[in-house]
């Protein structure tokens, strides 16, 4: 049974229990950072940071009004890195994570480009680099566990349970209050749909999610008008170079094995 | 020694030897770059992870290099005879940038030595899966083309020459090779199509691999056109006006069903109003279409220009331009919505860059030297 987490944006209180236990489930190391003036931090996503929360201020004058906003792989259903892969490194498990295989990665870095929501991050200083991201603690999940960063969370903004659990759940909050929050489930159609979906009490754009992502999976992009036609344009273009080759060059065999 | 030259002049000139320098110090960083990995040696970061390498070496040395099946189809399939003579020029063009283009993304990908995992992990959803596996194969086929040239100049295995050069063969080779240029020439601009959303709109299309085949057509012919005004100017000789006015009118031609399809596509989505917003993109677009194909063109169309040989190298190089300018906005574009950083090349991927660019160059030099390229009989030409 797929998986599914359904973020409630209303109830984070930005305490980063989730970014901590993430590090130590995953055994990240401590990213080194430096004031900037914001609160988010580390600044963005990396290598050593699968999951962050956004602090975003939406107040208006001297009244402050926080948001915080978690962002993780949100693991499609049919997921753009997965396709984008050429040895399969990436791979979307019946669970519901997307999952990286170093065995089998080159190095192209096609998930980082291919990727709508910016998630697959890389390690520039080895020699041996890996793709890293959110695993969705796919062990956890294989274990029958909850992910790490929703076993540690202390407000319970995410709801972890079966995806059409998960999706009702969110029509059930949503419904309730009506007045509350703002009807849009981001992630229920968003690239495809996503096992991560987000409910929120101010629209989306303003809280940073990426509202020109298209409401169609991804790997469709480059399948259907690019790769699942290839074979028989190259058999067209076979037909039609035999064919010019061979009435072009009927009159020079014919005069001669020189032509 | 002079009498095995077939260019009877002088092999190292300063020029030579500053190709050979350059050379040698891409050659270095190339060793400094897979002893340290990425992260000293580019700028390269999680908001630009393609740069310079993937953008310039890749996509455009591919766009290049297409004067290899441009001409070969001319020559062989068409049978158009007065291409023969560049036929040789060009396929030796496009081997050297191909294999310039292998070096390159053995550089660029964060684990050479898993290079060889496409070829036994397959993922035929992937572009990238048939890039990759169209290139390596395409490149066999170049190194088969070429090497019946070199054992005729070494004189050994003269068994294997002359199945190679067996008609039945060369004419598989050469539609081997067109297919494969089809392939991945397409794919390259097929992997930008999973980016709907980052892309520009001028620049994204659902057609866009047709468009980098198209281009990569224009950028091929007039690659193969400044190459054989050079060659003819290296050896001495009188500038054949026949080829060279065919190539510009094939390059015009091949410009103006680019700048149809392009336009065509972007009028049908309803996208013309992007063109004159003066924006970053509007004029860098304008530079493309506007200066680059539309203009050169219109002027590679002329008989006047076509029998002036700096004319010639004016528009056909701004021919180049715009495919590489193309080809940085397709990467750069795309990467620029991936959030805030800034990239620009660390001095190691440009002297990575021009070190390769030096090698193919002294490489094209000491061949073109050394082995029959040029002046070939015509009886021998296959």
């Amino acid at each position: 049974m797929a998986k599914a987490v359904l973020v409630d944006i209303t109830r984070c209180i930005g305490c980063r229990s989730c970014q901590v236990a993430c590090k130590e489930w995953h055994n990240l190391p401590a990213t080194h950072t430096i004031m900037t003036g914001e609160y988010t931090n580390p600044q963005n996503l990396s290598a050593e940071c699968y999951t962050l929360i956004d602090f975003l201020d939406q107040g208006k004058g001297n009244v402050p009004a926080w948001y915080f906003v978690k962002h993780q792989c949100l693991h499609c259903k049919d997921p753009a890195c997965v396709s984008a892969c050429p040895v399969g490194a990436l791979q979307k498990m019946k669970d519901g994570p997307v999952v990286y295989d170093q065995w089998r990665c080159i190095g192209c870095r096609y998930c980082m480009v291919a990727c709508p929501f910016h998630i697959p991050k890389y390690e520039w200083d080895t020699t041996n680099p890996w793709i890293q991201k959110c695993d969705f603690c796919a062990d956890r999940i294989e274990m029958g566990l909850k992910p790490m960063c929703v076993t540690a969370c202390p407000r319970d903004v995410m709801y972890f349970d079966d995806y059409e659990k998960v999706v009702a759940e969110a029509k059930k909050r949503i419904n309730k209050e009506p007045g509350k929050y703002v009807n849009h489930i981001y992630g229920l159609d968003e690239a495809g749909g996503t096992s991560w979906i987000y409910i929120s009490d101010v629209p989306f754009e303003k809280l940073g999610f990426n509202e020109k992502v298209i409401k169609k999976p991804y790997p469709s992009f480059t399948w259907k008008n690019d790769l699942s036609t290839v074979l028989w344009e190259e058999v067209g273009l076979l037909a039609i170079l035999a064919g010019i080759a061979y009435f072009r060059n009927r009159t020079s065999s014919k005069e001669g094995k020189n032509g | 020694m002079d009498n095995s030259m077939v260019i009877k002049q002088k092999f190292f000139t300063p020029r030579t030897y500053i190709l050979l320098i350059l050379g040698i110090i891409g050659i270095l960083t190339m060793i400094y770059r897979l002893a340290v990995g990425l992260g000293p040696t580019t700028n390269l970061s999680d908001t630009h992870p393609w740069g310079l390498w993937i953008a310039f070496d890749v996509m455009t040395g591919v766009a290049l290099a297409a004067g290899g099946f441009t001409v070969t189809f001319a020559a062989y399939i068409a049978n158009w005879k007065k291409y023969k003579p560049i036929a040789r020029a060009a396929t030796l063009t496009a081997f050297l940038g191909y294999l310039l283009v292998v070096i390159g993304l053995f550089m660029d990908i964060g684990k050479p030595f898993a290079f060889w995992h496409p070829f036994f992990l397959w993922n035929p959803h992937s572009v990238m899966f048939e890039i990759i596996i169209c290139v390596t194969l395409y490149t066999t086929v170049l190194t088969l083309e070429f090497l019946p040239w070199l054992l005729e100049r070494l004189n050994v295995l003269t068994g294997i020459r002359d199945f190679l050069e067996q008609k039945t063969v060369v004419f598989f080779l050469v539609i081997l090779g067109i297919m494969l240029s089809y392939g991945h020439q397409s794919s390259l601009g097929g992997l930008f199509l999973i980016d709907p959303d980052k892309l520009h709109p001028l620049w994204y299309s659902h057609i866009m691999h047709h468009l980098f085949f198209l281009s990569a057509i224009c950028a091929g012919i007039s690659m193969v056109s400044i190459e054989t005004i050079i060659s003819a100017n290296l050896r001495k000789v009188e500038y054949e006006f026949e080829v060279l006015q065919g190539l510009a009118r094939g390059a015009a031609i091949a410009l103006l069903v680019y700048f149809v399809i392009r336009f065509l596509d972007i009028g049908i989505h309803g996208k013309l109003h992007f063109i004159f917003q003066w924006s970053k993109y509007s004029i860098l677009f304008l530079i493309e279409m506007g200066l680059c194909v539309l203009v050169s063109m219109i002027f590679l169309s002329c008989r006047t220009i076509q029998r002036s040989v700096p004319s010639l190298l004016v528009f056909h190089s701004l021919v180049i331009f715009g495919v590489i300018l193309n080809r940085f906005d397709v990467v750069f574009l795309t990467e620029s919505n991936m959030g805030r950083g800034f990239y620009f090349p660390s001095w190691q991927e440009i002297a990575i860059t021009l070190g390769l660019i030096s090698i193919g160059l002294f490489l094209y030099k000491l061949i073109v030297t050394y082995l029959p390229i040029f002046d070939v009989p015509s009886d021998q030409v296959a």
